[in-house]
């Protein structure tokens, strides 16, 4: 029997503004799942969102919802954890929202270790304005903004996060959704900051320019270029070229930011 | 029994206003002249059960203001000039949104860096028309340290009254003086908390406004789910592209003020009853002003003060009241002529305006306005 989403979906702000082939309603429909199967309360649940493609999402969700402004996500979904801390919050964006315009937001939620889960949603490319190149385009990819191919070098954005101090980092990819909302659940259970990053497509700004333009060609890319963590750990360095890792990359403990906060000026 | 009466600094009393007005969260990023505010509030909050957080950066910190507010909790930040500059963006998401809190500005010179540690009030246009399109605005200028504490409270209660971000301008010279300060006991001063719905929540509207032109706002987490976005958007808070219904609802957030001068607009005015010659005067610049005017009257001078603790919206109403009817006016401030304009705006000609513009970092002296109502046109 298929899962009925209807409980969690604003039916009346649907359909989305997505395009045809985009990666992200996959997303979506594995972050209810999640939710769904932690068993958290809608009234309990804050979602948090910057500008772009990705940032839209929080529309179409019966949760408490806050689209803020570009690259501020997590700023805003800080202040609201801090002063309410019992909500779950989670903060979303895309590759350019989350890693340039919020690249400072993003190390600093990581260096806290607040407990808000960040959703990364990383298309390689600024959708909605059509196809310029982000932090995390590769390298040579065309973009409206890259003509002769893109000179950059890129984000990667697990690794970032890891390096920032963010105690549970995973990636996955939309060809993965079962996983990924597995994912997702181990997030929300951890306590400190946990980050995915989801690896989508855009057939629309990344894929016609790059000759990866049929969505489902872009999902098998997905299948032929990520590997588990597990079997990426035995492999040498000419194996991983041209590939990435999925799973659960990093996944610590440490003090959680409010809670350290009020053991240590005593409030109880 | 008598009240207490404390020596403070003008940036402690906004930490005691802000407390008296139940304020519980701070977010803000450490700047000079202002850094008092969060140094103080970091000790103070909790104590009272409220948090404090240094943000990365000022964006964040006018963000993280934003979503304390959002969550619940009357909210303040404190900046100076480049500080204000980077709030700019999230303080207009704060009008679009209708998110109440209070930003402190002690101002200093600018642009840039400028010269830091010195006063300026170089920013009154800047809190009306820093962030982009248009928006009501609602900005207090404490001359006292007295009113320091005082006017924060103002600003909360108008903040949480009309659902909308509101500034408390303020400089260098205010914000690092002390004075004596009678301390108000609990009921003292008015304490206003934004209307929250008490309907269904499948009935909440989150910008569906009562006949005061303001929603009540839900604290996220009370059982009311909602959406808030910066793009234009309905009553349910959803966005919509229609121009005219965005036109609609803006008109509609600007006369939230506009329809409350009364209650927003607060000016002193001293000696202006026979006043030949007004001095429009606003913060540290308004207590040179007073002694000036002081020095003239002993010397038999007809002048008066008219001292603005909102300087916005601008006190068009009270000011109006002089046109035609004063032979002077001299309008001293630490800036090359912003609130003149305002003035020059609202008298028309009648009579011309006459500034004491100074940008050097140094205090306008009374004897400089005293000279000027000497020295004629």
């Amino acid at each position: 029997m298929s899962y009925d989403y209807s409980k969690y979906l604003r039916k009346g702000k649907i359909p989305h503004i997505w395009c045809p082939g985009c990666g992200y309603g996959i997303i979506m429909k594995s972050m209810i799942r999640a939710i769904d199967s932690i068993g958290w309360e809608k009234d309990d649940v804050v979602m948090t969102s910057g500008i772009g493609c990705a940032s839209r999402l929080p529309g179409y969700v019966d949760f408490n919802t806050l689209h803020t402004t570009h690259g501020r996500s997590l700023a805003f979904a800080t202040g609201v954890k801090v002063a309410n801390p019992k909500l779950n919050v989670i903060a979303m964006g895309g590759d350019g929202d989350m890693t340039a315009i919020g690249g400072n937001h993003f190390i600093h939620a990581c260096r806290r270790n607040i407990n808000i889960t960040c959703f990364v949603f990383n298309n390689f490319i600024y959708g909605m304005t059509g196809g310029q190149y982000s932090p995390t385009t590769p390298k040579g990819s065309r973009a409206t903004t890259a003509p002769f191919g893109n000179s950059d070098n890129q984000f990667d954005i697990a690794q970032l996060a890891i390096g920032a101090g963010a105690t549970f980092v995973a990636r996955t990819t939309t060809y993965h959704a079962v996983p990924m909302e597995k994912l997702m659940k181990q997030a929300f259970e951890h306590k400190g900051f946990s980050i995915v990053e989801i690896i989508a497509g855009c057939p629309t700004g990344y894929g016609r320019k790059n000759k990866l333009a049929s969505p489902a060609g872009m999902i098998e890319w997905q299948k032929e270029h990520s590997v588990a963590i597990a079997q990426w750990e035995k492999m040498s360095e000419e194996e991983k070229a041209g590939k990435f890792p999925i799973g659960v990359l990093h996944d610590v403990e440490k003090p959680e930011y409010v809670e350290a906060y009020d053991a240590n000026v005593g409030l109880s | 029994m008598a009240k207490q009466v404390k020596f403070l600094q003008g940036n402690e009393a906004v930490c005691e206003g802000a407390l008296y007005a139940g304020c519980r969260f701070y977010a803000g990023y450490p700047i000079t002249p202002s850094t008092e505010v969060a140094e103080i509030l970091a000790a103070r909050l909790p104590k009272l059960g409220g948090r404090f957080i240094q943000m990365e950066d000022e964006l964040a910190a006018m963000a993280a203001t934003l979503g304390g507010s959002i969550a619940g909790k009357k909210s303040l930040t404190a900046t100076s000039g480049p500080g204000m500059s980077l709030k700019m963006e999230n303080l207009g998401y704060g009008y679009l949104t209708e998110i109440p809190c209070v930003i402190v500005n002690v101002m200093r010179g600018g642009p840039s860096t400028g010269l830091p540690t010195g006063p300026g009030q170089s920013d009154v246009m800047q809190a009306r028309w820093g962030t982009h399109g248009d928006h009501p605005c609602i900005a207090l200028t404490p001359s006292t340290v007295q009113e320091q504490l005082n006017e924060t409270v103002r600003a909360f209660n108008l903040a949480e009254k009309y659902r909308m971000p509101v500034i408390l301008l303020t400089d260098e010279i205010i914000g690092h003086m002390r004075e004596a300060v009678e301390m108000p006991e609990p009921g003292d001063l008015t304490v206003i908390d934004r209307k929250r719905p008490t309907c269904d929540p499948k009935d909440y509207l989150p910008y569906k406004p009562e006949a005061d032109g303001v929603a009540p706002m839900a604290d996220f987490g009370s059982g009311y789910r909602y959406h808030i976005t910066g793009l234009n958007h309905l009553p349910d808070g959803f966005p919509s592209n229609d121009g005219k219904l965005a036109q609609a609802d803006e008109i509609r957030q600007q006369k939230k003020v506009d329809d409350h001068y009364d209650e927003i607009v607060v000016v002193d005015e001293m000696m202006c009853d026979d006043a030949e010659i007004l001095i429009f005067a606003f913060g540290s610049t308004a207590r040179s002003a007073k002694e000036a005017v002081q020095m003239a009257r002993a010397e038999g001078i007809k002048v008066g003060l008219f001292r603005p603790l909102t300087i916005w919206p601008f006190p068009d109403k009270h000011l109006l009241k002089y046109k035609g009817k004063v032979k002077r006016v001299i309008v001293p401030e630490m800036n090359l002529g912003q609130t003149a304009l305002e003035v020059e705006r609202v008298l028309k000609g009648s009579p011309e305006v006459e500034g004491i513009f100074q940008i050097d970092s140094e205090p306008i002296n009374p004897i400089t306005i005293l000279n000027k109502i000497k020295g004629g046109k």
